[in-house]
């Protein structure tokens, strides 16, 4: 049972507050995110730092509910994905990882580095433009949830791409958030 | 006569007051439905019907605590229908350290064609 402890250390080593595996779900965001403020709230967290990271995980936690690709349902539920939350000294870094197809990823790789790309001003413009011109999709986003993030965070998105076989990849993505207004 | 629209919010969606006969419209809360579309559907069809038959002066308050991004586009669909409607105007209330509100309020005033007013809680 040593993977209990090792669980542990790697949680504790990461500064890790929650970690959530499994299926997502709209019921689950909903949990996820009053865990996430109660946990704030018990340190007096700053109102706007709360009101910045909870805005990302929503934005988070329903991109893979939308998004992730069920690949193996029997063993892991629908929609199985990792969401993480770490506190810092001085930031609060989000984290996510779902299991995408592969013949998307170059199409989410380009859209990213793009965003990227943009200093404050480029993703205003972005988020304007996409407001007033594009649809909600199917699947029902509105295709902002991710320059929304970086906005937010004022910082750069991380990412990776880790194939797992000629049919699906893992993708991981992280956020940053500033506890310290100033340095904003 | 059309009929009022009261919504008791959640923790996932606002709580919405469409009310021609008191002079109330309201949107406050918190909105992050998984189907914003879905959501807003009754409140845009309301609008349309109100249109036509509008008070002479509606003001449309927005006190929103926190939005997804799908009820953002949702958000300006609504504001897009009250351009059309004639003495329409918004007050869009923001928490008084939540530049992210206050600058979401602004870009939506700058979509629209209709009058703004801030305020802060």
């Amino acid at each position: 049972m040593k993977y209990i402890y090792d669980l542990h250390k790697a949680m504790l080593n990461q500064n890790l507050i929650l970690v959530y595996e499994g299926e997502f779900t709209q019921e689950i965001t909903k949990s996820v995110l009053a865990m996430a403020e109660r946990n704030m709230d018990s340190f007096g967290e700053e109102a706007a730092v709360k009101r910045k990271v909870f805005n990302i995980m929503v934005e988070c936690l329903q991109n893979i509910t939308k998004h992730a690709f069920s690949y193996d349902d029997d063993s892991y539920g629908k929609n199985s994905a990792i969401f993480m939350i770490g506190k810092h000294q001085d930031e609060y870094v989000i984290t996510s990882g779902n299991a995408m197809l592969n013949e998307e990823v170059n199409g989410l790789s380009r859209k990213l580095e793009e965003i990227n790309d943009l200093d404050k001003e480029g993703l205003k413009e972005r988020y304007k433009f996409i407001i007033k011109n594009g649809k909600i999709s199917d699947k029902g986003g509105a295709g902002l949830g991710l320059i929304d993030m970086a906005r937010k965070s004022g910082n750069k998105l991380g990412y990776d791409f880790e194939r797992v076989n000629d049919k699906i990849t893992f993708f991981s993505l992280k956020t940053t958030i500033s506890r310290n207004k100033e340095s904003e | 006569m059309l009929e009022a629209i009261y919504l008791d919010g959640t923790e996932d969606t606002p709580k919405i007051i469409l009310d021609k006969s008191n002079n109330m419209f309201e949107i406050s809360g918190r909105s992050l439905p998984e189907d914003a579309a879905e959501f807003y559907e009754p409140i845009l069809s309301w609008l349309e019907k109100y249109e036509g038959q509008e008070n002479p002066k509606t003001n449309f308050m927005f006190k929103l605590e926190y939005f997804n991004t799908a009820s953002s586009k949702l958000i300006l669909d609504i504001l897009s229908k009250l351009e059309t409607i004639e003495g329409a105007s918004v007050t869009w209330y923001y928490h008084e350290d939540d530049e992210d509100m206050e600058e979401a309020g602004e870009e939506f005033s700058e979509l629209v064609d209709i009058p703004f007013d801030f305020k802060t809680y």
